[in-house]
This record gives C-alpha cells, sequence and structure tokens, in this order.
C-alpha cells in the first residue's frame, strides 16, 4: 500500500470496434498459421509459428486481459516471465539446433 | 526499527483465532498465517520423518554386499519413495510453506498475507496432494518406482503406479504456485509504512525471490507431467522417437523446473542464515544491498543452468559447453553471501547460541556441496561422475546439510517467537554436535565412493565398497540419534519449557518487537518502520518497550 498502489477499479473501456478489430486480426492470424503450416520453410516453420503466436498473445493479453491500461509494475512483471519463458526457450534450442 | 508498544497480556494467537470454530476445527479453517504455518510444520515435520524412516531402511539394506533385508524391486521403490516425500513433501513447500507462512507478515509489519484464504487453500492443496501420494502407494500397480526424477522412457515402460504418483506432484505445484503469489503480492503491498524495499528484512528477500521462482517454474512441471501422464495413457508420442518424438525433451522439461526448484530449497534458507548471523553477532549486516540482490541474481541464474543435470544424456556438445559455462556462473552471487555472512562475523561480539551454531554447521556442509557442485558442473569431470555416489553425496550436502541443516536452525530461532517456550540450550548444542558427526559420517564416504565408481540407486555393491558403505549405515544411526535429540528437545519444551520472553535473542527485526507468541493480528499497535532491519542501536529502546 506504501508503495503508491491503490485498489480503485480501472475504469477504462475498450470500445466494441476495437474489440472486433482485435478478434478479426486473431482470426487473420490464426488462418496465416494454418496456411504457413502447409509450406516447408524447413527450420523456420517452427519460428515463424512462434512469431505468429508472440503476436496473437501480445494482443489478447494487452487488449483483452487489459495489461496496457494497468499500472506499470503488472507490465514489469508480464515482462519478466516473457524474458524468463524466451531465456529457457533459447536455450533449449541452444542443444536442439546443434544436435 | 519500529515504533510500537508490546502488551504483554494480549491473547495470542492460540487462544484467538480467525473463525468461531474451536478444536482442532479453529486450526483447519483458520486463515491465520500463523496457524498456517504451524500446520505446514506439523504436516512437513511427519514426512520428513517417514523421508528419514525409509532412508534407514536403505541404509540398513545396504550395510553388506547382497540382499540383507528387502528385495531389489522393494528397494527401488523405497528410494523413489524416501526422493518423493523429501523433495515434493518437505524441502520443496519447506521453509517458504512453515517459516514463510509465519515470520513474512510479522517481519513486513503486516497482520496477515494479502490473500488468507488463498492461503487456507493452498495448505489444503498440499495436503490432498500428498494423500493422493499415499494412495498411489496402496492401489493396483504397486508404488512408483522410477526416481524421484520420473525419467522418460522407464516412467512411461514400468507398470507401477507412476500416473497416479506424478499427478499428485502436479497438485501439489499448485499449492506452491499459490503460496509463491501470495507472498509476492504481501511484499509488494502489505509492508508497514516506512519499510521501503531496501529496509526488508533479507529473508523477506530471499523468500521474495524463491516466490518468482515458484510462479514461474512450476507451471513447467505442470505440464511436464500431464504429457507423461498423456503419453502413459495415449501414447502419443511426445517423448516416444520412435512416434517422432524426443526422449531428451523430457529431461530438459524436468530440470527446466528442477533446477530452479533447487534455489526454491535452498534460497529461503540462505535468508535465515541473513538473520541469524547478525543477530548473534551484535552487528549489522556486511553488504546488506549485495545480498539482498544476490537472491535476485541466483533466482534468474538458476534457470539458465538446468541442462547441467544432462551432461550425459546425449545433448548437442554446445549445448553442454554452455551449461557448464553458465553454471560457474551460480558460484559468483553464491560466493557473494558466503563472503558477507563472514564479514558479519569479523568483529562482531558472538554469542554462539543454538541458533548460530547450526549456522556454523549449514556455512561448513553447504560448502562443501557448493565446491563438489562445481565438480560436476564442469563438463569433463561430470561425465566420470555422473550417477555416482558423488552425485548422491553433493545432493545431500547441499539439500540436507543446507536446507535441512537451517530448516534446524530457523526452528531453533525461532521457536521462542512461534511457541512462547524455551528450550533446553545444552541438549541444543549436544544435537547440532552430534548432527553435524553424523551428517559427514553418513554422507563424506559418497563422495570417496562415488569417486571409485559405486553408481546411485544400486541395490548391490562390489566387496571393495563394503567398509564405507558400513560407515555411512553407522552414520545413519548416529543421524537418527541427534534428529531424535533435536526433535525431541523442542517437543519437551512445548510442554516443560520456560517462559520465552518477546526478544530472547535481542534481534531486532519486526517480528521481535511482538509477544512471543504473536496476537492473531501480530502487533497491538500499529508499525511504523524507522530504522534500518538489522540497526541494533535500537536495543536499548526495545528493552523500554
Amino acid at each position: 500500500m506504501q508503495d503508491g498502489h491503490s485498489n480503485e477499479e480501472h475504469s477504462h473501456v475498450t470500445s466494441y470496434g476495437t474489440l472486433v478489430i482485435i478478434w478479426l486480426a486473431l482470426l487473420g492470424l490464426t488462418s496465416i498459421t494454418v496456411t504457413v503450416a502447409g509450406i516447408s520453410l524447413g527450420m523456420y516453420t517452427l519460428f515463424v509459428a512462434m512469431f505468429i503466436a508472440a503476436v496473437k498473445s501480445a494482443l489478447v493479453i494487452n487488449i483483452f486481459m487489459h495489461i496496457k491500461f494497468e499500472d506499470p509494475i503488472f507490465k514489469v512483471f508480464l515482462l519478466v516471465s516473457a524474458l524468463t519463458l524466451l531465456v529457457i526457450f533459447v536455450l533449449t534450442f541452444v542443444d536442439f539446433s546443434f544436435r | 526499527m519500529a515504533n510500537g508498544t508490546i502488551a504483554e497480556h494480549a491473547k495470542s494467537f492460540y487462544e484467538e483465532g480467525t473463525s468461531k470454530k474451536t478444536g482442532l476445527l479453529g486450526w483447519f479453517f483458520s486463515t491465520d498465517h500463523k496457524r498456517i504455518g504451524i500446520m505446514y510444520l506439523a504436516a512437513l515435520s511427519t514426512f520428513f520423518i517417514i523421508g528419514v524412516i525409509l532412508a534407514l531402511f536403505m541404509r540398513l539394506e545396504l550395510i553388506a554386499p547382497g540382499e540383507t533385508l528387502m528385495d531389489a524391486q522393494t528397494y527401488n521403490t523405497i528410494f523413489t519413495l524416501h526422493g518423493v516425500i523429501m523433495i515434493f513433501l518437505f524441502i520443496v513447500p519447506g521453509i517458504p510453506a512453515i517459516f514463510g507462512n509465519f515470520f513474512l507478515p510479522l517481519m513486513l509489519g503486516a497482520k496477515d498475507v494479502s490473500f488468507p484464504r488463498l492461503n487456507l487453500l493452498s495448505f489444503w492443496i498440499y495436503i490432498v496432494g500428498a494423500i493422493l501420494v499415499v494412495i498411489s502407494l496402496f492401489v493396483p500397480g504397486g508404488p512408483i518406482d522410477t526416481g524421484w526424477t520420473f525419467y522418460i522412457p522407464y516412467s512411461v515402460r514400468t507398470g507401477t503406479n507412476v500416473s497416479l504418483a506424478i499427478f499428485a506432484a502436479f497438485v501439489l505445484g499448485f499449492s506452491s504456485i499459490l503460496t509463491g503469489l501470495n507472498f509476492i503480492t504481501t511484499v509488494h503491498r502489505l509492508k508497514a509504512p516506512g519499510m521501503g524495499f531496501f529496509k526488508m528484512p533479507l529473508f523477506v528477500w530471499s523468500t521474495y525471490a524463491t516466490a518468482w521462482i515458484q510462479v514461474l517454474a512450476t507451471p513447467v512441471i505442470g505440464i511436464t507431467i500431464l504429457l507423461v501422464i498423456m503419453e502413459r495413457a495415449f501414447g502419443i508420442g511426445i517423448f516416444d522417437p520412435s512416434l517422432g518424438g524426443d526422449p531428451i525433451l523430457y529431461q530438459h522439461l524436468f530440470w527446466i523446473y528442477s533446477h530452479p526448484a533447487v534455489y526454491i530449497m535452498i534460497l529461503p534458507a540462505m535468508g535465515i542464515v541473513s538473520e541469524i548471523i547478525p543477530t548473534f553477532a551484535r552487528r549489522t549486516i556486511f553488504g546488506y544491498n549485495a545480498i539482498a540482490l544476490s537472491s535476485l541474481a541466483i533466482a534468474f541464474v538458476g534457470y539458465l543452468v538446468w541442462a547441467h543435470h544432462m551432461f550425459t544424456s546425449g545433448m548437442s556438445d554446445t549445448a553442454r559447453i554452455v551449461f557448464s559455462f553458465l553454471t560457474f556462473i551460480v558460484a559468483l552471487p553464491s560466493g557473494v553471501k558466503v563472503f558477507n555472512w563472514v564479514a558479519t562475523m569479523y568483529k562482531g561480539s558472538i554469542d554462539p547460541q543454538p541458533p548460530f551454531l547450526w549456522v556454523m554447521a549449514f556455512i561448513v556442509l553447504f560448502s562443501i556441496g557448493g565446491l563438489t557442485g562445481l565438480v560436476l558442473g564442469s563438463l569433463a569431470t561430470d561425465i566420470h561422475l555422473h550417477d555416482t555416489y558423488f552425485v548422491v553425496a553433493h545432493f545431500h550436502y547441499v539439500m540436507f546439510g543446507g536446507t535441512g541443516t537451517i530448516f534446524f536452525a530457523g526452528l531453533y530461532y525461532w521457536f521462542p517467537k512461534m511457541f512462547g517456550k524455551l528450550y533446553h540450550t545444552k541438549l541444543a548444542n549436544i544435537g547440532v554436535a552430534l548432527f553435524f558427526v553424523a551428517f559427514n559420517l553418513l554422507y563424506f564416504p559418497k563422495f570417496i565412493m562415488g569417486y571409485q565408481g559405486m553408481p546411485r540407486r544400486y541395490y548391490d555393491y562390489l566387496p571393495e565398497f563394503a567398509d564405507l558403505q558400513l560407515v555411512s549405515t553407522i552414520g545413519s544411526w548416529l543421524m537418527a540419534i541427534a534428529l531424535i535429540i533435536v526433535f525431541g528437545n523442542l517437543i519437551r519444551s512445548l510442554r516443560t519449557g520456560r517462559k520465552a520472553t518477546s526478544n530472547p535473542w535481542g534481534g531486532v527485526t519486526l517480528e521481535w518487537h511482538t509477544t512471543s507468541p504473536p496476537p492473531l493480528e501480530n502487533f497491538e499497535t500499529d508499525i511504523v518502520v524507522t530504522h534500518d532491519p538489522y540497526d541494533f542501536s535500537q536495543l536499548e529502546d526495545m528493552k523500554n518497550e
């Protein structure tokens, strides 16, 4: 409490227009994922799929889950989690890519 | 450190609960963090003793070559159960569940954790997980025999109750995550006025760093466990190469959790060391910032080193070199802590009470454990020592000599605060001394045997190992006696111990500013923090409180 945070409601309301646009974007990205899965990109297949998934997650987390409108501390928490995940992925591929 | 007064005649949390229920129900449904901490203490100590008894049987089997007490399958089951119980039911929840619950809010000057009901839920989820482990022993198929690491492919092929036992670990993971979430929120939201991050006691710092690992790493083991269950039930092929899977992926996933979990086990212990040394050296901690930040550094670096458990698994050479290099980095923040602890004692006015002696035992045992860890983290030597007794010895020196020893240190340090009673000091000193001798007798021969090639988990061994195995088994008996003294002293004191004052050791962190045991909401008045956490100049003022 002494951090200056308060528990008052964040009353930000996202317009229906924005929500629909995000929804359409997610559908579009899903169809790209499906399409790309049918094209042989070799070792890049996974990276492309991961990139699209990351963009989709970012949209959901920011807009639908309201992180974009939250206090910075929550963004820091999320960033720490995302970076940890990234580190785990990179280090796993240090094995997988060089076998 | 704080402004506040102690009302000696206030009701303690034993006399006043959070619910109207009385007796055991008043405990089972209590959302008071202190009662929950003590319930964890009772549950974890029970499982610890069961784990010890299983270990005694293992050591007895190994007293001489060949079959002495049990058959090979029983032995496999017993070492697996020993591992599962000690890891998942004792040492992972361990210090955060017991002392974190009891002391985190007290040290922050808070009335409770942020989510008291979630805290109670965590406890009951833990109990459900523990019950599932017990059930898995008795349903058809028989107790799990894979070792506590549940390695693929054996864990998919064996007919024993792997699915139920690992599902128990899955459930226990939720308890861990919720506790971590609760502690992170509590540290951010409920610090007393005047307490910034760099005025927090170091146990709070280490519990905070641990909580982050609990939240971020535990889901990985959850997913991994579900994948193994699906692999067993449906043969989906995630880990089966004949179906396009990768068996080494299991080891990656397992250790992505389980290596950070090692730091879940040891970081809170390091926090307790940082509390005990200043109190008994009557001197502010040396390098507060460095110790605080090294906890975060260990938590972070802990994520970078998991594959050093897998040097002989067949992963790429590049990965082996990278992970071996990264492993050495862990020694830096760990070294920062050890050197700062030693520097704190320098020119201090040392009062060697039992908690301090436990810490001294810890520093020796943990240093041996830590340094032999570097032998294993070094790629070339690990190839020779992998899966030998050397690993078993290293692991027990770090986990039992490290976290286990500090579990007792914490218990002996905070016992007067938790129960309002003093224990027998001389008996406590004998307990520490015997523990230290027994520990080295029990585990040091394993370093030698491992170096000579004795594989871990083997039921039988060559006659040349017989002498050292015998020494180790005798060590286990001494250890049993030491533990009886250590626990017996405390249990006896619960009934017959002298009444403890609010500050028997002359500590200055906030928990010593309230009665022993504390009242329901911890402090009679609102706390305002005015001193640094280890500022001993306030001791005189505290005597007048």
